[in-house]
């Protein structure tokens, strides 16, 4: 076994696949925003307890749960061949991280005590107000963690996009692996920048949790 | 639809060999997940610190890096490197040694939650360190890892449709064929997506007994086997129920980052 490492090859390919990491923080942060927003509604709307929205709408959370993220991606990828991959991918990744962040939200708003809700009852606060101004904002501070952890998740299944052709790092990093016959230098390149990018944060995301635990 | 069903059932024989790539990609990387889990996880706990410190590299490596990449990295990069392995191999390995280091987490976090009092009495009953780990550490946070190692396996399983990108012929590819063969997009993966939420059911039963049964070594619960009162958790129980560790919550509070 003996490893060449070419570090011809190393500068000429790390502005590819940072051209590349772009679009991995592209898909993680409007990824992000469909989780957290799709997470809340259905969360919101669970907590009405009206069965004939919530059993589908919990049955296809769990399902959507428990079956492969790139499954779900090649699926949509060739059932909808007309639709660019890119959309496609924020898509699905999207609603596959909503269905964890619901769950989180969904604990946040049972860690609310019963009382508060009593109170806004006492003070006939309307539905609409009572949520927004006493319930979310507690329930959010439990929720952070949680929060943190699955964009930090997400951002390492991005690669799983490469799958549907979407050109992120790891796709770049294997067309130019395929393109020049050194995967070595573009994969290990790629797995350091993933490495350099979320260690950091996992780092921030659990001083942010020790603050909140503390407070 | 009449022969398009026809055609899917005239394929779905072809589905067996699909199912057991993947059934061995996930068993295969559980395995490798709880050796991993245990070795690291108890190094991340050791007196020497530079036991500790590699421990802790090799977990934030294989955390901090996507699965996708490490199977990648197995499957183009090694025979670059003169070390030929079979696609099987590179799944299993990727899988185990991935999600090994989440389990390592769990195992450090479940050792950490048994209560210090505890081992102060083992101590004091004059309990070799041996036995003091294997009679009263290990079974008390046994049942603690059970529901957080039960979402590493889901999610173990759920990686390993990645293995179609490295050849391997699993329940993701033969999805695939089954679509190529019938032109039927929606009935080729709706089976597949079946099928993968079918046997993450299964693993989640599996799990449940395993908990149940590490449970009743602990005297926590005292109803039979079949009795479905034995989710009660009884008051003996409530000091040792897992806080955060509910299956709801697969990617909870506790449990690092994943």
């Amino acid at each position: 076994m003996s490893i060449d490492w070419s570090w011809e090859t190393t500068w000429d390919v790390l502005p590819v696949l940072l051209e590349g990491f772009k679009t991995t923080l592209l898909v993680t942060v409007i990824g992000s925003a469909i989780a957290i927003l799709a997470g809340l509604i259905v969360a919101v709307i669970q907590q009405t307890g009206f069965k004939p929205v919530t059993w589908p709408l919990s049955f296809a959370f769990t399902f959507i749960r428990s079956t492969p993220l790139v499954v779900q991606l090649t699926a949509v990828y060739v059932a909808m061949p007309t639709v660019k991959p890119l959309y496609i991918g924020i898509a699905v990744i999207g609603v596959h991280y909503a269905t964890y962040q619901s769950e989180a939200f969904r604990a946040g708003i049972d860690a609310v005590p019963r009382h508060q809700w009593e109170a806004c009852t006492a003070l006939s606060l309307p539905r609409r107000r009572t949520w927004i101004a006493v319930i979310l904002p507690q329930a959010l501070r439990g929720v952070v963690p949680a929060l943190g952890n699955n964009i930090v998740a997400m951002f390492k299944d991005t690669p799983f996009l490469s799958v549907i052709t979407v050109t992120e790092m790891v796709r770049v990093a294997q067309v130019y692996g395929g393109d020049h016959f050194r995967y070595m230098e573009a994969l290990t390149l790629a797995g350091l920048i993933f490495l350099v990018a979320s260690y950091p944060t996992s780092l921030l995301i659990r001083r942010l949790e020790a603050r909140l635990a503390r407070s | 639809m009449g022969d398009q069903l026809q055609a899917v059932l005239d394929h779905l024989p072809d589905f067996q060999h699909g199912l057991i790539v993947t059934l061995e990609l996930t068993a295969g990387g559980t395995v490798l997940m709880f050796i991993l889990a245990f070795a690291l996880g108890l190094a991340s706990t050791a007196p020497a610190a530079i036991v500790r410190g590699v421990a802790r590299v090799v977990i934030e490596f294989f955390r901090g890096t996507s699965l996708v990449v490490q199977m990648f990295w197995l499957f183009f990069v090694l025979p670059q490197l003169g070390v030929e392995i079979s696609p099987m191999l590179c799944g299993i390995l990727a899988l185990g040694l991935n999600y090994g280091a989440y389990g390592a987490e769990v195992v450090r976090g479940a050792l950490g939650a048994v209560p210090v009092p505890q081992r102060e009495a083992a101590v004091a009953l004059g309990f070799s360190p041996v036995d003091r780990f294997r009679r009263v550490v290990f079974p008390q946070a046994w049942v603690q890892m059970i529901p957080p190692m039960k979402v590493l396996i889901i999610q173990l399983l759920k990686g390993s449709a990645i293995a179609s990108a490295i050849t391997l012929v699993d329940l993701n590819f033969q999805g695939q064929i089954l679509r190529n063969a019938t032109g039927n997009t929606f009935l080729a993966y709706g089976i597949v997506l079946v099928l993968y939420f079918i046997i993450a059911y299964v693993i989640e039963w599996l799990m449940k007994g395993v908990e149940y049964l590490a449970k009743h070594r602990l005297g926590l619960v005292d109803a039979a086997w079949w009795d479905p009162r034995r989710y009660r958790t009884p008051a003996l129980a409530g000091a040792a129920a897992p806080a955060g560790a509910s299956d709801e919550d697969p990617r909870g509070t506790r449990g690092g980052d994943r």
